[in-house]
């Protein structure tokens, strides 16, 4: 395999009034299952549906209903631990969780404490070109999603829409591995990006189909030194974890603000205690839940409604055979077989179909350096301006390669290139049609070069004068004949002939 | 283990089943005797035997990802005691 070699990064200090401080950070992340249908029900998965359309009697916890699993969510969560180089656990098994909430009518959550269906993992998680953080991924677990409840319409009750309730989470819980703030983002959109790729889940962070539990804590430099080698936990601080967050600034904000809060309570000679808090965006503070703590007796027990859940070694096989190139490789593959940089690698493999859209201009333009320079530069900037998606670019990836093909030909010059890019892009078209109809093939005709440049020393005796004087003025000859040219003149040819014709 | 009426409180409201306060002591009567008949469960040596899920052996049964279900609003919510504009009403939940 390919694989590009990374220094971990330092990790985050934060001064407190007295002391320094690091960050300890571990995260459990819901990630939505790009399934059709609900994990145990046949109910669609369809975000945006009518209140409750979306709701099998199983999922409204009607009496003598039973779960049936869709094996589509457990290929979709094995192929997501193949992704993450994970353990796969052929035999699983369902538990209840047991709380009482509006939106929840089982009364119970079915998930998987005991035994989950994926075991450990990684996830690379990049910071700067060669600079990377390694997070360890302790499992992933299958389980329900509640449903939804609406406290806004009415004063004295809450509205309740079932059409999320069943739908199937992967939870994905990661080891204290992260060290900042901005770790933690990444590794959020780290997941997120491997997730798209596999299409195991579509990461839509606004409609909730990405959420994250963040567990902080924080420890005096050399604390986190001393719990890697003894894998003692009481080297580290005590941890709060802030709940349920669908976007990364949020989580980088409510990080940095519960670390702040800690340290405060530490430096002041207090304790923390370990529960569980809300972030609140408005007021930059996160406040504890109190209420849910109680709760918190979950009585776990398996799920007598189902069995274990055994799947066979081949069938994980087959998965595996069908994983598609995953971030890491790619942008390896990129970095070496088209001599780009590491930022642009990063750049252009982001969205698996910047990627796709990118390989293919390399192909039909041959030039994967100048292609990657054209997606991301003109394309990019351009899809940018106008809010668009490579999706709906109007410029494909073939008339795109074909431009670059022109420039590498040397029938274009790459200033009239970008002439044509505009052309193509707002109008559509053939690129090298467009060049023959409208005149833009460069002039790479010595006669008619010379011509040019004769007309144009003849037409300027003066300056011919202060150029001999002053060969750096011959730059003013080759922009004169640039322009009576149309700009169609190859400018390399150019200079050449005006720095001979000068007798420079 | 011991079950004592202030334990039998709490389950009752973990469960969400209302018990009257001078019939605490008699429900923690009954679940000592139950997890007494337990504790003498437990006394057996099921060391390296794999607990047993099924009678017959059997594979969890599986259905496939499609969409073979929902529409079905009204039939949801016929036995709400209240329910509004396509949604359950239930009394004000606040977080």
């Amino acid at each position: 395999m390919l694989d590009l070699t990374y220094e971990p990064p330092a990790p985050k200090v934060i001064q407190g009034a007295r002391d320094d401080w690091e960050l300890v950070i571990g995260l459990e992340v819901h990630a939505q299952v790009a399934s059709a249908a609900k994990l145990f029900s046949g109910a669609s998965t369809l975000f945006g549906a009518e209140p409750n359309a979306n709701v099998a009697f199983v999922d409204a916890g009607m009496p003598g209903m039973l779960p049936v699993i869709n094996e589509g969510c457990v290929a979709l969560a094995v192929k997501t631990g193949l992704g993450l180089k994970a353990a796969i656990n052929l035999t699983s098994a369902f538990d209840r969780k047991n709380y009482f909430y509006p939106d929840l009518p089982q009364g119970y959550q079915i998930s998987q404490l005991y035994h989950p269906i994926v075991g450990e993992g990684e996830v690379i998680v990049d910071m700067a070109p060669g600079i990377a953080r390694r997070v360890r991924i302790e499992r992933i677990h299958l389980e329900q999603d509640a449903g939804k409840s609406i406290h806004d319409m009415d004063p004295a009750l809450s509205f309740v829409d079932l059409n999320r309730t069943g739908v199937a989470l992967m939870e994905i819980v990661s080891r204290p591995d992260i060290r900042g703030p901005e770790e933690a983002a990444a590794y959020v959109l780290k997941l997120r990006q491997i997730m798209r790729y596999l299409g195991t889940c579509n990461g839509d962070m606004q409609n909730g189909n990405l959420r994250a539990d963040v567990n902080v804590s924080v420890c005096r430099p050399g604390d986190y030194e001393r719990y890697q080698e003894s894998g003692d936990f009481a080297h580290l601080g005590t941890r709060c974890e802030i709940k349920n967050m669908n976007s990364t600034r949020f989580i980088q904000a409510a990080i940095e603000v519960e670390a702040r809060r800690q340290i405060a309570i530490l430096e002041d000679g207090g304790t923390v205690v370990q529960e569980t808090r809300l972030f609140d965006p408005d007021k930059s503070e996160t406040r504890s839940m109190r209420s849910k703590e109680e709760a918190h007796d979950y009585r776990y027990f398996p799920d007598p409604d189902l069995l274990p859940l055994e799947i066979e070694q081949a069938w994980v096989d087959d998965i595996a055979t069908s994983l598609p190139e995953l971030p890491d490789e790619k942008k390896a593959r990129f970095v070496l077989d088209y001599g780009m940089t590491e930022y642009d690698a990063d750049v252009l493999t982001a969205e698996v179909e910047n990627a796709a859209y990118f390989e293919q201009v390399a192909q039909v333009s041959g030039d994967g350096k100048a292609s990657a320079n054209w997606v991301i530069n003109e394309l990019f900037g351009q899809l940018k301006k106008d809010d668009r998606d490579i999706g709906d670019s109007p410029l494909s990836a073939a008339q795109l390669g074909r431009i670059v093909a022109l420039i590498r030909a040397g029938d274009i010059s790459g200033k009239i290139a970008k002439d044509l890019f505009e052309i193509v892009y707002l109008e559509g078209g053939d690129p090298e049609a467009i060049v023959d109809e409208r005149g833009m093939r460069q002039v790479t005709d010595t006669g008619a070069i010379e011509a040019a440049v004769d007309d144009v020393i003849a037409a300027n005796p003066a300056q011919v004068e202060k150029a001999r004087a002053n060969p750096k003025l011959a730059g003013w000859f080759v922009g004169q004949v640039m322009k009576a040219t149309g700009g169609k003149a190859n400018p390399a040819a150019v200079n050449r002939i005006v720095q001979d014709r000068l007798g420079l | 283990m011991s079950i004592d009426a202030e334990t039998a409180r709490k389950v009752a409201k973990l469960a969400r089943i209302r018990v009257e306060e001078d019939e605490l002591s008699a429900l923690a009567g009954e679940f000592n005797t139950i997890l007494g008949f337990i504790e003498q469960l437990q006394t057996v040596d099921v060391e390296g035997v794999e607990p047993m899920t099924s009678v017959t052996p059997q594979r969890l049964k599986r259905r496939a990802d499609t969409v073979t279900d929902g529409d079905r609003q009204a039939a949801v919510l016929a036995n709400a005691p209240d329910a509004r504009e396509g949604f359950f009403a239930v009394p004000k939940v606040v977080e």
